[in-house]
């Protein structure tokens, strides 16, 4: 066997023996899933308990329209005075008096409607009852014109505009956000990988320098066949334990969704889903929102997205990974590595603001075809664009330049590596490093 | 008997500074060759250079007469100084691994560790993994992988350092034996008396230069100095130390003796016979203790140090 493959084994089989590796690799799906429970638990439990609003309403207008729902219960109040009102819903300890006052019509009511409370008065709970208000003042409105209502509703039109490429082909603005969820995601499992997987390689760097066997290694093995079955072995691991996370995270998701979705069903969020699908169900437009959806995903370039995925995964991973190697060698410990990290994430993160939010903008704009190219932000910010539709030859030209960066920066990181494993005791600086590149 | 190693020439620059400056040494095959010098020298920068763990700026290296090259590195056994072990592997797991690195294959590695595991009598550490063992247990496993791939040429950095006085004997005899089997031994240490008791030849690099060179017994020849220690029974010490003071240049002994003697240094002309001296004292009393002084290797480091 080579020494690259011995190397790589070694590295890979260290990693996934390792018994923080594994716990961390079956324990990180479970807890993911646990908090999402947990979230999902607690605004259940916090929206548990019934509140009490109670409803002085002068104008008569209204009292009819307050129902009771399963959280909150409203208490109509009749022929007492505002004041009388307040002390008694103070005392009964409700969450809130609602008071409209008297008035000669619709429009005077608007401004005047006043709701009194101990503390604010949760944003969901206003919106509720304003949009009852509005709704029962519009229809109040519509009758005192003389229209019907069933008439208004007919009136309204709606305008969606269809949006097609010059290529014939449909997109829609859901299409759109669909493409942005692809790109995110992808750009994003990129960001993710690479800072959790390059501080790894880095840490093994690390670890090679204090426990002294590095010298023992190159005495046999090229730095650089070293620092790249390093990243490869690493990398491996990284795909397994992705690879794990994926699957135990759709299989725990799928499992709780299943059991918690017959106990949630009763729950209000899941009455709100109810209604909504019992609307959508009777709206067509949104059946034909649901098709342009899968029709857009069946549009997007789905064969150039996954090749692109990979070569800019592997391209950006690789030219990271060298880079967190170089820091590796060039310290002696973790703490040490602080000021080094500084110009790794900063690239990263402006790739991800970039992606998220000029990309957002404008998928074809100038800042994000530059930042396509640059070869430390084009990673992430080209896999958010490709879904929008990006020309091959740009698609290539940016894999080029990444991977002819990833050769040119390995090349410095072995330098650098190859110098900094046989240093010990001393903490490098900027300067120093770019000595050693001249050695 | 030829040169195994031959070193001509090696100039090596950390950026100003000047780690080796025109250094060439020359190992006999078959020998044990100390590399010496104080802390800083150069000696672990010309023995990476050795290893091709860095390249020299000038110079050439060749082994067997072959210029240095990559496939050289199976025929070259290195203990490094700064040397340890991965803490979490395994020992037996580690020690395969690094064989295999070394070119061995995996059936061939395993058998030659049983081999040096059972002569070691640490068969039972195989799964036990690095951390769980001192300093001096990581040390054998250290000296085991080193010699594993039996190589040509051994490179022994401070080897001792770390072991009890029993298991440096153990690894002292196993270099005298792997010697004997035909490999040659560059040895690199601060402990004087080791390099007397191992060394055939020595080279001192001080200030990235080499000072001094050539067979340890030529380089005690080249220090001797015409002294001996004398011990003399006699009545009346102080004349006679006075009648010597003026014929020889006389210094202070002391060495361990059940008399009570004169015990001094005494050093002569190279023209006079040792013989003539003998006589000389003789005639001043009884001769009890009559000893060439030979330089140690101890002196002669701190004396070619100093001097340069």
């Amino acid at each position: 066997m080579n020494h690259l493959s011995l190397i790589t084994k070694r590295e890979y089989l260290n990693k996934v023996k390792n018994k923080s590796f594994i716990i961390m690799t079956f324990l990180s799906p479970l807890i993911m899933v646990g908090i999402f429970a947990l979230i999902g638990f607690l605004t259940q439990l916090n929206n548990d308990g019934v509140r009490t609003i109670s409803v002085l309403d002068e104008s008569n207008l209204f009292a009819n329209e307050f129902e009771n729902t399963e959280h909150t219960k409203y208490d109509i109040l009749t022929g007492l005075s505002l004041e009388d009102a307040k002390q008694l819903v103070r005392k009964a300890e409700n969450y809130g008096l609602l008071y409209i006052p008297p008035a000669e019509n619709v429009d005077a009511i608007a401004d005047k409607i006043k709701f009194y409370s101990e503390e604010s008065p949760s944003v969901g709970v206003m919106n509720g009852i304003e949009d009852k208000i509005e709704e029962e003042a519009r229809a109040i409105k519509l009758k005192e014109s003389g229209l019907d209502p069933v008439l208004v509703s007919k009136l309204n039109i709606k305008v969606r505009a269809n949006l097609e490429t010059f290529d014939g082909e449909k997109t829609s603005k859901a299409g759109s956000y669909m493409k942005l969820i692809f790109g995110g995601a992808a750009g994003y499992l990129l960001f993710m990988f690479i800072i959790i997987y390059g501080n790894m390689i880095m840490r093994s760097v690390i670890e090679e320098k204090t426990s002294r066997i590095i010298e023992i290694i190159i005495s046999s093995v090229k730095p650089i066949k070293l620092l790249l079955g390093k990243i490869f072995g690493t990398t491996l691991a990284g795909l397994t334990q992705f690879t794990v996370w994926i699957i135990i995270g759709t299989a725990l998701m799928i499992g709780v969704s299943a059991f918690f979705g017959v106990e949630a069903s009763q729950g209000p969020m899941a009455q709100q889903q109810a209604e909504m699908m019992k609307q959508a169900s009777q709206n067509v437009e949104a059946q034909e929102m649901a098709a342009t959806i899968f029709q857009e995903i069946y549009n997007m370039p789905l064969a150039n997205l996954i090749i692109m995925f990979i070569l800019f995964f592997i391209g950006g991973y690789l030219l990271y990974a060298s880079l967190y190697a170089a820091i590796g060698a060039a310290v002696d410990n973790e703490t040490d590595t602080q000021q080094f990290m500084l110009p790794i994430i900063m690239p990263l993160m402006l790739a991800i603001y970039v992606g998220f939010f000029t990309v957002i903008e404008n998928p074809h704009g100038m800042v994000s075809q530059v930042f396509s190219y640059i070869p430390f932000t084009s990673p992430v910010v080209m896999l958010m664009r490709i879904p929008f539709g990006v020309p091959i030859w740009q698609q290539l030209l940016s894999v080029l330049i990444l991977f002819g960066t990833f050769y040119i920066t390995v090349l410095f990181a072995a330098k650098i590596y190859r110098v900094g494993i046989l240093m010990y005791g001393k903490k490098p600086s900027y300067k120093e490093i770019y000595k050693w590149l001249k050695y | 008997m030829s040169d195994i190693l031959v070193a001509e020439n090696i100039v090596k620059n950390y950026g100003d500074y000047k780690a080796l400056n025109n250094v060439s040494i020359n190992v006999a095959k078959g020998s044990i060759f100390g590399l010496l010098g104080p802390n800083g020298a150069g000696k672990t920068t010309l023995i990476r250079i050795i290893n091709q763990i860095t390249m020299p700026d000038e110079g050439l290296i060749t082994l067997d007469g072959e210029p240095l090259k990559q496939d050289h590195i199976k025929d070259i056994g290195y203990l490094p100084e700064e040397r340890g072990l991965y803490k979490s592997m395994k020992v037996g797991e580690q020690a395969l691994y690094l064989a295999q690195l070394k070119g061995l294959s995996e059936s061939e590695a395993k058998a030659r560790l049983k081999y040096w595991f059972d002569k070691f009598e640490i068969g039972d550490w195989w799964n036990k993994k690095i951390q769980e063992l001192s300093k001096g247990m990581a040390q054998k496993i250290q000296f085991i992988v080193t010699v594993l791939h039996q190589p040509k040429l051994l490179i022994f950095d401070e080897p001792f350092s770390g072991f009890d006085p029993i298991n440096a004997n153990l690894i002292k005899d196993e270099i005298l034996k792997l010697r004997e089997e035909g490999a040659t031994v560059i040895f690199s240490t601060h402990r004087m008396e080791s390099v007397e008791e191992l060394c055939d030849d020595i080279a001192l690099i001080h200030k990235s230069n080499k000072i001094l060179e050539g067979k340890l017994i030529d380089i005690k020849r080249q220090y001797k100095n015409n002294m001996y220690e004398v011990g003399l029974i006699t009545d009346n010490k102080a004349e006679v130390t006075q009648n010597l003071k003026e014929n020889f240049e006389l210094s202070n002994a002391t060495f361990k003796t059940l008399n009570d003697e004169l015990q001094f240094n005494i050093k002569i002309d190279n023209k006079l016979p040792v013989n003539q001296l003998i006589q000389h004292l003789t005639s001043k009393g009884e001769l009890t203790h009559f000893v060439e002084v030979i330089p140690s290797v101890n002196d002669i480091f701190i004396q070619t140090v100093q001097n340069n």
